[in-house]
């Protein structure tokens, strides 16, 4: 037996109370979001607290959000998954090309899910049928995607032509839902509740907690674990299918540069959301809540005039202390 | 990569919904001959003279930019019966660059033409080609010493962001606010295009720079800044944007918004920009010319050397030097004089 598989062993047979709740761990960035909205309020009142402020964070943080659930999953299962962005790359580009496109809003659709979840697949199957290592795999699999999808559009953008573009339209203001619900947050809404379910309140969820803490004594348990951990990393292809639909809805095109270090934007994000990299442990809710600080941190930034230097500098500094408050509620729980 | 490709199609039909899928990879279409087709050539220059071989290495085409530097120079290579082009895999990195470069130096090619994944990194590999007796045309980004290329041709970022600058300021007739949607700020590129824009503002004092973002060359960041940007400025009269594919994601941003308060200055030259600039229904009324073209101007100053021919149109015995691109500015009264050269 590794060490790794030990201290997973022995990490599994912990008393549960020793965990952190998970109510704790999201208070803390719960509060990381409150001082960033004082921060804003007070830097720039009249332009970041409205409703249009909320609706653009929002938007924004839908893309990647939704990216960020898949990665939970394959996360708390004990995974990695670094080809989400190189995968949203391929999925937008293969979604809109010229013959995609001449089947209609349906064809996109349906392309993009089947790319991304066939990407996932592949991933998944080389993973737990193959063995090869998730991050060796999922390198791999970001370098042949985004290379593909380099291949296909030719280094090109792709504009969503005049015939689809109904589906370009969810992205405006006539057509969100009693005029302040756009699509895109409406989808992210659905995504994240179907997630929660699934994790929470659903065999699949208590599996993927089991396979991730320990997966020899997932097998041990009866626990088809190869299967399981195929369908972790196809789930977040599928989101990354998902995704790149939104991505489409939004920029209005699809492009080979699209999902750019989405892989690291949504791995911060779940990490600083309470999900161990380890596996085993981990919330929905606080991948989520890491979303949107990082899109709100984004949103100050810009409405201030601030660089982009000095914008990724606040994002490190944000990771180290959000961990950090992480920790110190840890070691107050009362049965450390 | 076929390999992948390959894998990719399998995995597509066990899923049994790939073929439809499979299918959607082309992108072709009827494609109009005369978009390749640059002005016409010096009759005397453009007769066949000694055959070469002009060898091409640049960075893989992952912009539209990019790809259409490498259309370009493919498609004025064929236009002449005695040249022989031999095409490096594009590479973004240099150490791999280098390795294609001496490939063809290797080849003995009679002229390289070269754009660097990083001019002052690939200065060496320049070097190494003229003190093998092979004269390089160093396309666009500059090498860090002058004995590393025979002549080099490219665009003027400086003055891209100064023309945009005289545009805004003529249309705003010398009074308002601008904001301005940069590409990615460590590159020099970006600083000489903000700081011609600035320069270019200090001859309209009613004219105010109130914001400033930099996005990262891709749509969906131009998207996600402008839509920051927007919400940070509820009016300005002017938006000058440093390129047109992050301008695919602004324009989408200012629809969302419903925004048509200002007027919007792009740069580079897209095709999809200037059809939008030709169709006048959106807030982008210009674009500041980084031209394609160059990789066409470069293919033919390195068939002229290594024929050594001198340029037609000028007195000079040999070519020049080095050869700046003017940074034009496309507005809809003169569209259709620069949509056959743009890129897609």
């Amino acid at each position: 037996m590794t060490s790794t598989e030990e201290r997973a062993a022995v990490r599994s047979v912990r008393p549960r109370g020793r965990r952190v709740p998970a109510e704790l761990r999201n208070a803390g960035l719960v509060g990381v979001l409150v001082v960033l909205a004082v921060i804003g309020g007070v830097t720039r009142p009249a332009e970041f607290l409205n409703l249009n402020n909320v609706i653009v964070i929002l938007m924004q943080a839908s893309v990647i959000g939704v990216v960020a659930v898949g990665m939970t999953f394959v996360i708390i299962g004990g995974g990695i998954d670094l080809s989400v962005g190189a995968i949203v790359a391929l999925s937008t580009v293969w979604a809109t090309t010229v013959a995609t496109q001449s089947f209609g809003i349906g064809g996109i659709v349906f392309t993009a899910l089947v790319v991304g979840l066939a990407c996932g697949v592949i991933n998944g199957a080389f993973i737990a049928y193959g063995k090869v290592v998730a991050f060796i795999m999922t390198i791999a699999m970001l370098a042949s995607a985004r290379g593909l999808a380099i291949q296909i559009s030719g280094g090109n953008t792709q504009t969503i032509r005049p015939e689809n573009q109904a589906l370009v339209d969810l992205g405006y203001r006539d057509h969100f839902l009693f005029g302040v619900v756009p699509p895109l947050v409406l989808i992210f809404a659905v995504v994240i509740a179907a997630g929660w379910i699934a994790l929470n309140r659903t065999t699949f969820g208590r599996r993927t907690f089991a396979v991730g803490g320990n997966p020899e004594a997932a097998r041990l348990a009866g626990l088809n674990v190869r299967a399981h951990t195929l369908a972790l990393y196809a789930l977040s292809g599928l989101c990354c299918g998902v995704a790149s639909i939104m991505l489409i809805i939004l920029t209005g095109s699809g492009t080979s540069a699209n999902g750019n270090l989405y892989e690291l934007d949504a791995i911060a994000a779940v990490i600083i959301g309470g999900t161990l990299l380890s596996g085993g442990r981990g919330t929905l809710v606080g991948s989520v809540l890491g979303v949107l600080v990082f899109t709100t941190i984004n949103d100050i930034f810009t409405l201030n005039n601030l660089s982009t230097a000095t914008q990724q500098l606040a994002k490190g500094v944000i990771i180290v202390i959000a961990v950090l408050v992480q920790k110190l509620l840890a070691s107050r729980s009362p049965t450390t | 990569m076929s390999a992948t490709r390959r894998g990719f199609l399998v995995g597509g039909a066990v899923i049994g919904a790939g073929a439809l899928a499979a299918a959607c990879t082309s992108n072709s279409e009827p494609t109009d001959a005369s978009t390749q087709a640059g002005p016409a050539v010096n009759a005397d220059n453009a007769k066949p003279g000694k055959k070469v071989t002009i060898g091409f290495a640049g960075p893989q085409a992952d912009h539209g930019w990019l790809s259409g530097i490498n259309a370009q120079a493919k498609a004025e290579a064929a236009r002449y019966s005695d040249v022989k082009f031999v095409v490096a895999e594009g590479s973004n990195e240099a150490s791999q660059q280098a390795g294609q470069i001496q490939t063809l130096i290797n080849q003995k090619v009679d002229v390289l033409v070269i754009l660097p994944a990083d001019g002052k990194q690939m200065t060496p590999s320049g070097q190494k080609a003229m003190d093998a007796g092979i004269p390089v045309v160093n396309l666009d980004r500059i090498f860090d010493a002058a004995s590393a290329y025979r002549t080099w041709v490219g665009g003027d970022n400086y003055r891209m962001g100064f023309n945009a600058a005289a545009f805004i300021g003529q249309r705003l007739g010398g009074k308002g606010t601008v904001v301005e949607l940069a590409g990615i700020d460590n590159l020099e590129l970006t600083q000489q295009r903000t700081q011609g824009f600035d320069d270019g503002l200090k001859k309209f004092p009613g004219i105010r720079k109130i914001g400033r973002a930099a996005a990262e060359f891709t749509v969906q960041t131009g998207q996600a800044r402008m839509s920051e940007l927007l919400q940070a400025h509820s009016s300005f009269d002017a938006l000058w944007n440093h390129d047109d594919d992050q301008g695919v994601g602004a324009l989408q941003a200012i629809r969302q918004a419903g925004r048509t308060d200002f007027l919007m200055c792009g740069g580079a030259g897209s095709k999809t920009a200037m059809q939008a600039i030709k169709a006048d229904d959106s807030v982008l009324k210009a674009t500041v010319l980084y031209p394609v073209t160059m990789a066409a101007s470069a293919v033919r100053v390195a068939r002229l050397i290594a024929q050594s021919k001198a340029m037609g149109d000028l007195a000079e015995t040999e070519v020049p030097s080095s050869i700046t691109l003017f940074s034009a500015v496309v507005t809809k009264a003169n569209v259709d004089k620069y949509l056959p050269t743009a890129f897609d």
